[in-house]
């Protein structure tokens, strides 16, 4: 059994985290980008900076972004799982709330959007997302989603023969609309497919892959490759100020879709990329788990879809 | 780095601002306010109401930027800017009525950038993200007004060598 007091300790761990070190995928593409902008541009005073800040919040315990964020979470839950998802968000809000209060993160959720806006001043609620998996596992995607970014997602209805072209095009666009706003060089989240709430959520989803990896899909990872080229051609560069790095990474996630359509949702993270992976295993189930482990993943091919975790998952 | 960087004081100068370029990598030192979306609302309010503000706004520099909370022994937490955008629609009136410097993050509209030139004003860009950086910039904080608004109340706070650069000129000079 996987107890509420484990997920709420563990998540309370990983938020606090999140928030004042920055996930190494994002770190080295940071000091990557600092040694690709030219001697005495502004661009390299720009990452000067954003690397020294990044010493300093390690240094001081403090979170590296005075925002934040409102928290994201994807709670794969293994069909298998034994815990009390009754109360899974509850646990899991409680862990938020503690890591908040404890390490002087700032307070950003408001109760209600339009009228009052009062703080709710624990930084709940937080947006939830339930996917059903495979295994017994209970796995727990977690970004700080500053809003900086966050008012620069967008999303584009495209035709269905717009093909990968209209998708550079829609992405291009965005990404130009949002400019210095997001705080650059940022991280691309495109999710194609589905319905248009799917799609934002599958740009979502996208944010969360390491920096690093290789698209399984050779198709999508050419995309991928494609638009982070023509995003860096814009040169809005590090802060908004010019420069050749404007994104560190472009992902993609994409899944099935509607004969008449294309739906393209594009997230966008700041520089602080901060997002922590939480995998909690029941000890009991662990012995179950590896002699059923073949039977389970057998026939199904869960790499097939390119940056997609859950789809085959939801179906099964 | 820093020995290399131009200090300017705050409150700054109509002298000071005619001086700064954009592009230029500037080090401020003194006291300045701090307020963002919703102390602009309230101050587009008052101003609509012919009521007069809270505190004076004439040659002040208004920082765009909600603390974290401090911990013990820091006058404030984490700082850094927010996206200066949202308060472009307020912004050409405060600096008719007085406001001479704002500091945050991204660009501005055109109608900001003309309001910078008619009133010889200075947008400073701040470095977005930096909130630990700029916590260790600030000696002090107090809340000016709007105390019920938490993180989003009117600060003033006093800074010492906090790096910025000239993003907007009062030519009209830019580099968003």
């Amino acid at each position: 059994m996987i107890t509420q007091a484990r997920i709420r300790e563990t998540v309370a761990d990983a938020v606090t985290k999140a928030g004042v070190l920055l996930p190494e995928d994002v770190s080295s593409a940071l000091a990557e980008a600092y040694r690709a902008e030219g001697e005495g541009s502004v661009g390299k005073r720009v990452l000067g900076r954003i690397l020294e800040n990044l010493e300093a919040a390690d240094a001081c315990s403090l979170p590296l972004c005075q925002d934040t964020g409102m928290v994201l979470v994807f709670a794969d839950i293994g069909t298998g799982v034994s815990a009390d998802l009754a109360n899974l968000n509850q646990a899991v809000e409680e862990g938020i709330v503690i890591a908040y209060r404890d390490n002087f993160f700032r307070k950003s959720i408001v109760k209600e959007p339009v009228f009052e806006r009062e703080n709710t001043g624990s930084n709940i609620p937080a947006v939830i997302y339930h996917t059903l998996v495979p295994g017994s596992d209970l796995t727990l995607h977690i970004v700080l989603k500053g809003f900086g970014s966050e008012n620069c997602s967008a999303l584009a209805m495209l035709n269905p023969t717009a093909g990968p072209e209209g998708v550079i095009e829609a992405v291009v666009r965005m990404v130009r609309d949002a400019g210095g706003k997001p705080c650059p060089p940022v991280v691309v989240g495109v999710g194609i497919g589905g319905t248009a709430d799917r799609a934002l959520q599958l740009s979502k989803r996208a944010l969360l892959r390491d920096l690093t990896d290789r698209n399984p899909d050779n198709r999508y990872a050419h995309l991928e490759d494609q638009l982070l080229q023509a995003v860096n051609e814009l040169h809005i560069g590090p802060g908004g100020l010019g420069g050749t790095v404007t994104a560190l990474a472009v992902k993609t996630a994409a899944e099935a879709t509607h004969i008449a359509g294309m739906p393209v949702g594009v997230s966008i993270s700041c520089w602080a990329d901060r997002k922590v992976s939480i995998i909690l295993r029941d000890a009991e189930a662990e012995t179950a788990d590896a002699e059923t482990a073949g039977r389970e993943t057998a026939g199904r091919d869960t790499a097939g879809t390119p940056g997609v975790y859950d789809a085959d998952a939801i179906r099964s | 780095m820093a020995t290399s960087l131009r200090s300017i004081l705050l409150p700054i100068s109509r002298e000071s601002v005619r001086t700064i370029r954009a592009g230029e990598e500037i080090l401020l030192s003194g006291t300045m306010l701090v307020g963002r979306d919703q102390v602009h609302k309230r101050f587009h309010a008052l101003l609509a109401d012919g009521e007069p503000l809270p505190v004076s706004i004439k040659g002040e520099t208004i920082y765009y930027m909600g603390p974290a909370p401090a911990p013990e022994g820091w006058a404030v937490g984490s700082c850094g800017p927010t996206t200066a955008a949202r308060m472009d629609p307020f912004t050409p009136e405060l600096l008719d009525a007085g406001l001479i410097g704002m500091i945050g993050k991204g660009p501005r509209s055109r109608e900001v950038r003309e309001a910078v030139v008619r009133n010889e004003g200075v947008y400073f860009y701040a470095y977005g993200g930096c909130g630990a950086l700029y916590a260790r910039k600030v000696t002090r904080l107090e809340t000016a007004a709007f105390a019920d608004l938490g993180p989003e109340a009117l600060f003033r706070i006093t800074v010492k060598e906090f790096p910025v650069i000239a993003a907007i000129d009062a030519l009209g000079g830019s580099i968003l």
